[in-house]
């Protein structure tokens, strides 16, 4: 079985494995900013570590899909989104919620389905509800949420606001009608809608080369006359420069943009380990050099080259994450279960579920 | 007393929507063929140019997108109409309608409220064939989460709709064009609270109970002006919102009569009618039935296209009184 065909590129090296790895170019960039930034991306990914280890010793119970190594997209979009903003995510969102400032003790009550949850323990890892940090809701259905973050663009049109909705999704999701539909409607009605599609490069199993004749999915944007960027995923500044324009242009009535950020996940589509889809296999040494191309290092290491960062900050802010998150957890593994009416009550929200 | 406009069915539904358009700002609607006059009837003329394209869109031939942009617009505080001109193509918008909406609230834990209405009309008959014809109230009514409301008289076309509009849960509002004609009086607007909106007695009788919703209601008041005649007292049932279904009255109703007809505009299997011949079963005791539950409803097939095919696919008056003859004959 073929893993990959030879099909029309339009990302060039943005998708070769051994590209960009080294440091990010930050000469001029606000050093507080970066390190903000770098915080964000490692309590991610410890965050996302700590679920693949309880997931593998069997403590949460359902699916986790993970995002370790596509830290930076959600990293940078969110630098310039407000609480007032309608952010949907998809079925590998925790970054997506974290990186807007969620409480990651209620992400893992709710992935433990506990009371005190994110979404009161009544959707675990796949169905994420922050409203109050602009976190309109994730979803598993692929495409899903695309045409509710449309809707919830044209409300705020509606509504005389200058929020803004974000949609993300993946290079799998761009292969459903609906994305298509929506990308086609979020233009014919000016809603200002920026979707960030995070491709990287498998849905699931399957290389992108299988499943499409290019491996960019910006020309789905071409097709439906929306401005895009098309950026290296794996570079949180190049995604904040290019989020940062397209959420401008949305945000002063402009209408729809689409970002496109390259990346590479580093487990499987599921759960904890690398290779976990065997249908078609996908490289190891491609993983490896992936790997190389740590979003969170690549930060890191430019920041110590230039003396704003050092091994003994970087140590120091790691156990602090490292103490914050098992003191989360085992406060989560403490909290109450949904009382048994939780199952009825919350089946029409007009009844005073919340 | 002042003089109560005579209205029908199609235009009183238009003022649901004039009255929501107008009275609340965060009512917006949107669906195919909105800005043209004959793709709803009369149940949406002009509306446009009175509350302005911004808020009357016509869209893209998009039912997903559209929906889902609905569902997404409620959750941000909107109050939206997606419009379906014929449920058939509705089924495009599955995907929002039943993973979405529905399950938002209690996926959130009652935190997010879905309160899009998805009107959905049943457009049928006149030869118009199996993707032009279906009633599919029954599989919506399945789907935890959502209401589905069935308006069969002229006040209800628009009391329901604007009920529907102002719940802040997801309804799946169905109309039925073979109503639109339908006459009758409109007193002044009520905003009713869906929630507590359910089955009406709408005639009183002692033989038989004739169970209904929407055009199949009419059916069945005719049904039993023919069975008066013939000393046969119906009680008839217009079930208005079929889901969440309150079975309360129907059951009251099978007890004092001992008889049931369930009829149905859908079809026959694991449909909206033998829903109400289960409730009927379960909690109604076997001693006080006086012949067994009989459904009216579709076959089990769809829609024909040829008129000789049509006359025997859909349910008559006269499909109504003989089921009903013959539960009072097996008495």
């Amino acid at each position: 079985m073929e893993n990959e065909r030879d099909i029309g590129s339009m990302l060039g090296d943005l998708k070769d494995p051994g590209a960009y790895q080294t440091p990010l170019e930050i000469s001029g960039r606000d050093p507080g900013l970066l390190v903000d930034l770098l915080r964000t991306m490692m309590l991610s990914r410890m965050v996302e570590e700590h679920l693949a280890d309880q997931r593998r010793e069997g403590t949460i119970g359902g699916p986790v899909h993970l995002g370790i190594g596509q830290e930076a997209i959600a990293a940078g979009v969110s630098q310039f989104l407000r609480s007032s903003d309608r952010v949907f995510g998809a079925h590998r969102s925790h970054y997506h919620a974290l990186a807007l400032g969620t409480d990651f003790k209620a992400l893992f009550a709710e992935i433990l389905g506990k009371e005190t949850g994110l979404s009161k323990g009544m959707g675990g890892s796949m169905h994420l509800w922050d409203e109050p940090r602009g976190f309109y809701g994730s979803v598993p259905i692929v495409g899903g949420t695309v045409p509710l973050a449309v809707g919830a663009a044209l409300a705020a049109k509606l509504q005389a606001s200058d929020a803004i909705s974000v949609s993300y999704l993946g290079d799998g999701a761009c292969e459903e009608g609906v994305v298509h539909e929506s990308l086609n409607l979020a233009r014919v009605l000016d809603a200002p809608t920026v979707f960030v599609v995070e491709n990287n490069l498998f849905s699931s199993h399957m290389h992108i080369s299988l499943r499409q004749p290019s491996d960019s999915t910006a020309r789905f944007a071409v097709a439906h006359e929306i401005p895009f960027e098309v950026v290296d995923g794996n570079d949180v500044l190049a995604v904040a420069d290019a989020a940062g324009r397209l959420i401008e242009q949305a945000r002063s009535g402009g209408g729809p943009g689409f970002l496109e950020a390259v990346t590479y996940r580093w487990l499987g589509h599921v759960d904890w380990r690398a290779d976990i889809d065997v249908g078609v296999a996908r490289s190891e040494s491609d993983l490896k050099q992936w790997r190389l191309r740590d979003p969170i290092a690549r930060l890191r290491a430019a920041l110590e080259a230039v003396g704003q960062w050092s091994l003994e900050e970087d140590k120091e802010l790691e156990r602090e994450l490292s103490e914050s998150i098992e003191a989360a957890w085992s406060q989560a593994m403490d909290d109450p279960w949904p009382s048994d009416e939780a199952l009825l009550k919350h089946v029409y929200s007009s009844e005073g579920g919340a | 007393m002042p003089h109560m406009k005579e209205y029908d069915y199609g235009s009183a539904i238009r003022a649901g929507f004039d009255y929501l358009l107008s009275e609340y700002p965060e009512v917006f609607v949107m669906g195919q063929g909105l800005w043209s006059p004959w793709y709803v009837g009369n149940s949406m003329t002009d509306l446009d140019k009175i509350y302005g394209t911004d808020r009357v869109i016509d869209t893209p031939v998009s039912e997903l997108a559209c929906t889902g942009a609905g569902v997404g617009a409620s959750l941000a505080g909107m109050r939206p109409v997606v419009v379906h001109p014929r449920i058939d193509f509705m089924l495009y918008a599955l995907d929002a309608i039943v993973n979405q909406a529905a399950k938002w609230s209690h996926m959130f834990g009652g935190q997010a409220h879905p309160g899009v209405t998805v009107r959905g009309i049943i457009n049928r008959g006149g030869e118009q064939g199996a993707q032009h014809s279906q009633a599919l109230h029954s599989w919506f009514a399945h789907i935890p989460g959502l209401r589905v409301v069935m308006p069969a008289t002229v006040a209800d076309a628009r009391d329901l709709l604007i009920a529907s509009v102002l719940c802040d849960d997801p309804v799946v509002f169905i109309d039925d064009r073979w109503l639109y004609d339908l006459k009758g009086e409109l007193p002044a607007p009520q905003e009713l609270d869906l929630r507590t909106q359910g089955p009406v007695v709408v005639e009183e009788g002692v033989d038989i109970t004739l169970v209904a919703s929407g055009y199949s209601t009419q059916l069945a008041r005719e049904a039993s002006e023919v069975l008066l005649e013939e000393g046969i007292s119906c009680e008839v049932l217009d079930l208005r919102v079929i889901a969440p279904l309150d079975p309360a009255m129907v059951i009251q109703s099978v007890a004092k009569t001992g008889r049931l007809v369930a009829i149905d505009g859908g079809w026959r299997t694991c449909g909206l009618a033998s829903e109400i011949l289960a409730q009927v079963a379960e909690h109604v005791p076997p001693s006080l039935l006086k012949a067994n539950c009989v459904r009216v409803t579709l076959p089990d097939a769809p829609a024909p296209t040829s008129r000789a095919l049509e006359r025997l696919y859909y349910s008559s008056i006269d499909d109504v009184v003989a089921a009903a003859r013959s539960c009072v004959g097996n008495a």
